[in-house]
């Protein structure tokens, strides 16, 4: 058999490509794409919040003139959600700020808030960006979606590119609707095993990512597949790829199937396109995990990739447990901490945080039963437990905020939490610590005390 | 009103000095570019709800601040050394974040604010209390610098305190990108850990070329290859992402009156 030419000597020849490599070259009118091309991509959905807004608009205007249109205000999605709750004047600006763009660009997904006093008083207000573009149905498989945001590649569980780009990068894609990008490579994640019941996906990615390390997928695709990727659920999937860009990557993948389907098809009739890796697709590097032997783990202070298992770490003293963000503060994220509860029947030792990421997933933890629990719902439960109230929807402390957001680490205390970050002053004091966690690991250590592995009360 | 929504400064590394002109040459969407870098991608067809194909820049003067070619850049002053994973929030703590950076006088609040996330054990301090500028214009670093959030803050703030380049060991990608795109700092890489041979406070020279560079420490003697900047080089060449653009053909720019 003749020895395999690369595509660039032969022409005709294609390559297989990766799923990625497959979305980016659609966007860019191309039959073909390699990692390391550099290729101007069509964009479907950008989106915007409170604290990146003003700039990239600024910076459009600056740069096609005053007068200048948006390239599709059907395709721009505006989502305040960073500093919200908060008396601060220059986050109330800037809410103000966008509310002034969307009006004159006739932006059509503009999910404001005007009453800072009763959130449920903002029908359009929903609350944090990446929950919000799931719920509202701008994830759709296949498609090109970039925010100002690093948690942007959180979409990456719908089988789609989507990634976290700057201002300035967004005020070009506000006049053109495309943007300059390097096809980056994959690696993959072959994830296999039954799910145990104390697990869930913030352990799998805190696990991955203490294997490769925080810079061990840098300008890197991170596609996970395998038999415990197509059990989760599709928030389960975005709390997988929302920790992508912790271990440096460009983006997050999970091929789309029936689980997909159902929930996109519920909140869109925007038609999309799924694709999927080729056989013959080349990867750079391949992990394989077998998940039922994995356990619940921490990432202690002060980095993503410093890992460790939950059960060593008992000896830990706590202060605080926060329970919310686009990593752990999604509808299920509250259900599982309130069934840890639930089992447990005791009340919290410390503090404990609960920030709902959107108005929605309020709403759920005040109206859905938790399965197995006799008909009570998720507020019910927090409050025997003795849990603060489920408090405004928004990104809240998970990165600290104006000096009066809720729950922000004011002191230099040991707070577990469920969100995505632990580098220095990452929650607000430079001498906070703080252990990154599954809802169900944060539940457990809320209720001894001590950081806690959560099959002390799950079994 | 449009009118009293802030607009951004255009700032660009101080190292250019060409002609200023208020007019950029009108290069037809439709022309094929004829660089010999396979990596220059060929202009394509403009979105077809554009209703005007001419857009012209919001401020002609913009224009005065074209880079020179980097083979031509040198950088000199004393050097700030950091270590590895040295994340946004430590460049410029989340809170900071609602400063937008749109007249000087917020850009001096963020530039005083540049590193000031780094725990208060690091000594000296990157800002000195009550000073608006850094006295360290070059920054040495190790792997992932710049790690964490897309906000353009990072490159900004210390743009805004005075920092004319980054030599790092490795980058965080979204970090990369921003200085690249806002033109604030040059993002240089070394070959070797620089930031274990180099301490806060000695005098060094950075020499761009086009295979690379040089980094001098006067102060220990050494010198130091550094990496070709690669991909992002014909973009800070042009002096940015918009201007890369117009130069490819990508968007307009305004025809010689």
């Amino acid at each position: 058999m003749a020895p395999q030419r690369s595509s660039s000597t032969t022409g005709s020849v294609k390559t297989g490509m990766t799923m990625t490599e497959k979305i980016l070259s659609k966007a860019a009118e191309k039959s073909q794409v390699v990692p390391g091309d550099n290729i101007w991509v069509n964009v479907d959905v950008l989106m915007t919040h409170d604290v990146c807004g003003p700039g990239a608009f600024g910076i459009f205007k600056r740069e096609f003139g005053e007068k200048a249109k948006v390239w599709d205000p059907e395709k721009i999605v505006v989502i305040p959600d960073h500093y919200i709750f908060t008396t601060d004047k220059r986050a109330n600006r800037n809410v103000d700020i966008m509310r002034e763009h969307c009006r004159e660009q006739n932006i059509k997904y503009f999910y404001d808030i005007t009453d800072l006093g009763d959130f449920r008083a903002n029908p359009d207000y929903k609350g944090v960006c990446h929950v919000a573009l799931a719920q509202e149905g701008h994830c759709r498989p296949g498609e090109v979606l970039l925010g100002t945001d690093s948690h942007t590649c959180t979409a990456g569980a719908f089988g789609q590119f989507a990634t976290g780009i700057g201002n300035t990068d967004a005020g070009f894609v506000l006049g053109t609707g495309k943007i300059l990008l390097k096809v980056p490579p994959t690696m993959r994640f072959i994830l296999d095993g039954e799910m145990p019941s104390y697990l869930q996906a913030k352990d799998l990615i805190l696990q991955i990512i203490g294997e490769i390390s925080v810079a061990g997928a840098t300008y890197k695709t991170m596609e996970f597949s395998g038999t415990t990727i197509e059990s989760l659920t599709m928030e389960e999937r975005m709390t997988l790829c929302n920790m992508v860009v912790e271990a440096g990557g460009k983006n997050g993948v999970i091929p789309a199937d029936a689980t997909t389907f159902n929930y996109v098809e519920n909140r869109t009739s925007v038609p999309f396109e799924p694709v999927y890796s080729d056989g013959n697709a080349s990867f750079v590097a391949d992990y394989r995990f077998d998940v039922s032997k994995l356990e619940p783990v921490v990432a202690k202070p002060h980095s993503p990739d410093n890992r460790a298992l939950a059960r060593e770490c008992k000896d830990v003293k706590i202060d605080r447990v926060y329970i919310g963000s686009c990593t752990g503060g999604k509808t299920e994220d509250f259900m599982a901490a309130a069934k840890l509860f639930h089992a447990a029947g005791k009340q919290v030792k410390v503090p404990t945080f609960l920030v709902p990421a959107t108005q929605k997933v309020w709403m759920d933890v005040y109206a859905l039963p938790v399965p197995g629990a006799g008909g009570k719902t998720c507020a019910q439960i927090f409050e025997e437990a003795g849990c603060d109230t489920p408090t405004n929807p928004s990104c809240g402390a998970c990165l600290g905020g104006p000096a009066d957001t809720y729950a922000r680490l004011n002191e230099p205390q040991v707070c577990v939490s469920t969100t995505n970050r632990n580098f220095p002053g990452r929650m607000g004091h430079k001498e906070g610590q703080i252990y990154l966690a599954s809802p169900y690991t944060a539940a457990a250590s809320a209720l001894t005390g001590h950081v806690t592995d959560p099959r002390e009360f799950l079994q | 009103m449009a009118s009293s929504l802030p607009t951004l400064p255009r700032v660009l590394p101080s190292s250019s000095s060409k002609p200023s002109s208020p007019f950029v040459k009108f290069i037809s969407p439709t022309l094929k570019t004829t660089t010999s870098t396979s990596l220059i991608p060929s202009s394509i067809s403009l979105s077809s709800r554009r209703t005007s194909s001419i857009i012209p820049r919001a401020t002609a003067s913009s224009s005065s601040e074209v880079s020179n070619s980097l083979a031509k850049t040198t950088f000199h002053g004393l050097c700030f050394v950091l270590k590895d994973n040295i994340d946004t929030d430590q460049i410029i703590p989340a809170d900071k974040a609602t400063i937008f950076p749109s007249n000087q006088q917020e850009r001096d609040e963020i530039g005083s604010n540049a590193l000031s996330g780094l725990p208060d054990s690091h000594k000296p301090r990157f800002v000195e209390p009550g000073e608006i500028k850094s006295k360290y214009s070059i920054i040495i670093a190790g792997e992932n610098f710049g790690c964490g959030s897309s906000r353009e803050h990072a490159p900004v703030c210390l743009g805004a305190a005075g920092v004319k380049a980054v030599v790092a060991q490795t980058y965080a990608r979204i970090f990369f990108r921003n200085s690249v795109a806002t033109g604030e700092v040059f993002p240089l890489e070394s070959e070797v850990r620089v930031c274990d041979e180099c301490t806060t406070g000695d005098t060094v020279t950075i020499e761009l070329r086009d295979s690379g560079g040089l980094l001098s420490n006067h102060t220990t003697g050494k010198q130091y290859k550094l990496k070709a900047i690669g991909d992002a080089g014909p973009v800070i060449d042009a002096g940015g992402i918009f201007a890369y653009a117009r130069k490819m053909g990508m968007i307009p720019s305004p025809s010689v009156a």
